[in-house]
């Protein structure tokens, strides 16, 4: 897995290249939108992290010019630009996806993986998902767990939906505000975590082996085992 | 132009003032004119059948009876035309003597004229106006002496002729006048409402187009570009600055986390700093957070949000939103009751009317007692739209209603509870972006928290 990272911060640079390295990512740094920007036309990656405010060229810029070329290699703009209007701008110009520093690494890492696997997806017609013995019919969009049906009320159902498409990745809670409940704001509660408690008292509650799973400082996670 | 907005118009009352101003002078002008032509005028005639009596009464008193009809006769045979009149008559109203054909049928006022009409022989028998004098003479003969007013009165017929032809041409031209002026007073004043519209609504590089005639619109709307300049530059500037801040600020808090991130990802579960590195994570987010918060009502505050928007549907976001926070209401026990009358769409930024929408859900929430009761309710009231959330927690005292929409107040009371004090300001920049109105009242116990919006029809779509 080859990754670019475009980020002037040393500091946030450095963390990146660390933190993903461990991950097992083999990653390019660039800090100049110049170089950034001849990178991303010539070389083949399988991700882009682009920092929005760059000496030389801007992400932006760099963004537009990649897709402009056809490639379509998934791109995370990074920004400190957090406003609405600047997000919406970052993924006009062709961005998957708009994270605002400062951001957990758990998150951009949960972001990056949900990024690979939707360009490896999207072309999949896949009528069910199923993590251990709870499986979940797209089609009817019913759920069941070892034979044995569970009732979810439609927005429980896209919760469980969700985290069964990143089974085995941690989902943050940012991700399943904006895919679940599609709206860009701040909670001002923990929200996410008492719908996930409820759908967890509905799927795991009466079983052996839990499934859903919290990440402590990072989000959570649908996984078979821990 | 709209006839009503003429009408209403200030330049059109002021021409109208105008216009009754000038009618009335020249009223007074030509009402002057007649009572001093027609006065002066029947003076003159009064005077003259004055003297003619006089002179007369002096020819009779000399030369008796005789002389004076001989008088009279002659004067009427050798001026047939004049306007002369005389009547000599027996006591029986015959007449003897004269250019009358009987004696007139009138009587004399008190003061002793009489007014009549009479046929005139001498041009075919037409009506005429005569003024004149009676008198009885010895042996209770009769002598009216008086003069024609044929002319006097055609001086009058001919000024009041020429006073009402002067008022309504007054009124004529000073009406047409006005509406010339006002109509081109309105249409510059037009343009500059149209603009100021237009730059309300969001548009923000809208100017008022100039002249070049450097009259007193011109000056007005070379101002106002002039403040129009001035303001953008000002926005734009704080829009950098908030910008700029946001990135210089969050930098090194970026680093600062993602350092005590690191320091965390290779900690052993059981150490013991643990709890702190992570107490310090969720302190810096707070902060972050509250940051974050204060940029975002500053942004919404300057009003370059507004090319976010689009058609929202209210009662979607108010479901939405219910549904979000039913979960954490039933923590509390508290009872959750949403009660859509309408469906509005609404011009506005979906994402941030959801947030004001749970920031307030999310007040009530907090400030309810376990096993309180929360309404939401969305309905149409005298042509808005009131979105309305009524608690049963301890409400917000009226003088302190105005306080808890500033950035960071917190009621004495809130400050154990958790919470950054910027909730209620984001709302109030969200309400007045969106051009409503936040209201709080009491609803004995509890708080109601509306959020009134404007211009809306039946249909339930808004009206720009």
């Amino acid at each position: 897995m080859r990754i670019l990272v475009i980020e002037d911060d040393t500091v946030v640079a450095s963390y990146l290249e660390k933190g993903l390295g461990e991950a097992g990512y083999t990653v390019d740094l660039t800090g100049n939108g110049k170089d950034g920007l001849v990178l991303a036309s010539t070389e083949e990656y399988d991700a882009m992290i682009i920092d929005r405010m760059l000496p030389g060229i801007d992400g932006l810029t760099i963004v537009k010019s990649v897709r402009a070329t056809g490639n379509k290699t998934p791109i995370l703009i990074l920004s400190t630009l957090g406003e609405v209007d600047d997000r919406v701008k970052g993924l006009k110009a062709g961005a998957d996806d708009y994270l605002i520093k400062p951001f957990a690494f758990s998150e951009l890492y949960a972001r990056l993986e949900a990024l690979q696997r939707r360009s490896v997806n999207s072309l999949d017609m896949e009528t069910g998902l199923q993590v251990g013995d709870l499986e979940l019919d797209l089609l009817s969009r019913t759920v069941s767990r070892a034979g044995k049906a569970i009732e979810l009320q439609p927005r429980e159902y896209r919760l469980l939906e969700y985290l069964m498409r990143h089974a085995g990745q941690v989902v943050t809670r940012t991700m399943l505000l904006e895919h679940v409940w599609d709206y860009h704001f701040d909670p001002q509660t923990n929200v996410i975590d008492v719908h996930i408690s409820h759908l967890r008292s509905k799927v795991d509650k009466d079983y052996a082996t839990p499934l859903l799973h919290t990440v402590r400082g990072a989000g959570y996670m649908i996984n078979e085992s821990r | 132009m709209k006839v009503v907005e003429l009408l209403r118009s200030s330049s059109f009352r002021l021409s109208f003032i105008y216009m009754i101003l000038f009618a009335g002078s020249v009223l007074i002008l030509l009402g002057f004119i007649y009572w001093s032509t027609v006065g002066y005028m029947s003076a003159q005639t009064d005077a003259t059948i004055k003297a003619d009596i006089t002179g007369l009464a002096e020819q009779y008193s000399s030369g008796g009876l005789n002389k004076l009809v001989s008088i009279i006769t002659d004067r009427i045979e050798r001026d047939p035309d004049s306007a002369l009149v005389y009547l000599f008559a027996s006591a029986d109203y015959t007449p003897l003597a004269g250019n009358l054909d009987s004696w007139p049928k009138d009587k004399p006022s008190v003061d002793g004229w009489m007014n009549f009409e009479f046929a005139d022989v001498r041009a075919d028998n037409r009506i005429f106006q005569a003024r004149a004098r009676p008198f009885t003479l010895q042996g209770g003969l009769l002598l009216l002496v008086g003069r024609d007013t044929r002319e006097l009165r055609a001086t009058q017929q001919l000024i009041i002729k020429a006073l009402v032809w002067g008022i309504v041409m007054t009124l004529v031209f000073a009406l047409a006048g006005g509406i010339i002026m006002s109509r081109s007073m309105l249409k510059s004043i037009d343009r500059i409402n149209r603009v100021s519209r237009e730059i309300l609504a969001g548009d923000m590089q809208q100017r008022i187009e100039t002249k070049g005639s450097n009259d007193e619109f011109d000056q007005l709307a070379v101002n106002l570009n002039a403040m129009l300049d001035e303001i953008d530059r000002l926005m734009t500037g704080i829009r950098e600055v908030t910008d700029n801040v946001a990135h210089d600020l969050r930098t090194p808090l970026t680093r600062l986390r993602t350092r005590l991130e690191h320091i965390h990802a290779g900690m052993d579960e059981d150490n013991p700093d643990i709890n702190n590195i992570e107490q310090t994570i969720t302190d810096a987010d707070q902060m972050l957070a509250s940051f974050g918060a204060l940029l975002r009502i500053a942004r919404i505050e300057a009003g370059g949000l507004r090319e976010n928007f689009e058609k929202v549907d209210l009662a979607e976001l108010i479901r939405d939103a219910g549904e979000l926070y039913d979960v954490v209401a039933g923590e509390k026990q508290i009872t959750f009751d949403i009660q859509l009358d309408v469906s509005p769409i609404v011009d506005g930024d979906r994402d941030l009317l959801f947030q004001a929408i749970i920031n307030l859900l999310d007040n009530a929430i907090k400030y309810s007692p376990q096993a309180g009761h929360i309404a939401l309710r969305l309905y149409r009231d005298k042509g808005h739209v009131v979105l309305k959330i009524s608690d049963s927690g301890p409400g917000i005292p009226t003088e302190e209603r105005e306080n808890v929409v500033q950035r960071f107040y917190r009621m004495d009371k809130s400050r154990t509870l958790p919470g950054s004090g910027l909730g209620l300001s984001l709302v109030a920049a969200v309400a007045v972006m969106h051009d409503a109105e936040l209201v709080f009242s009491d609803s004995h116990p509890g708080l109601i928290a509306e959020l009134r919006f404007q211009c809306f029809q039946n249909n339930g779509t808004s009206l720009e």
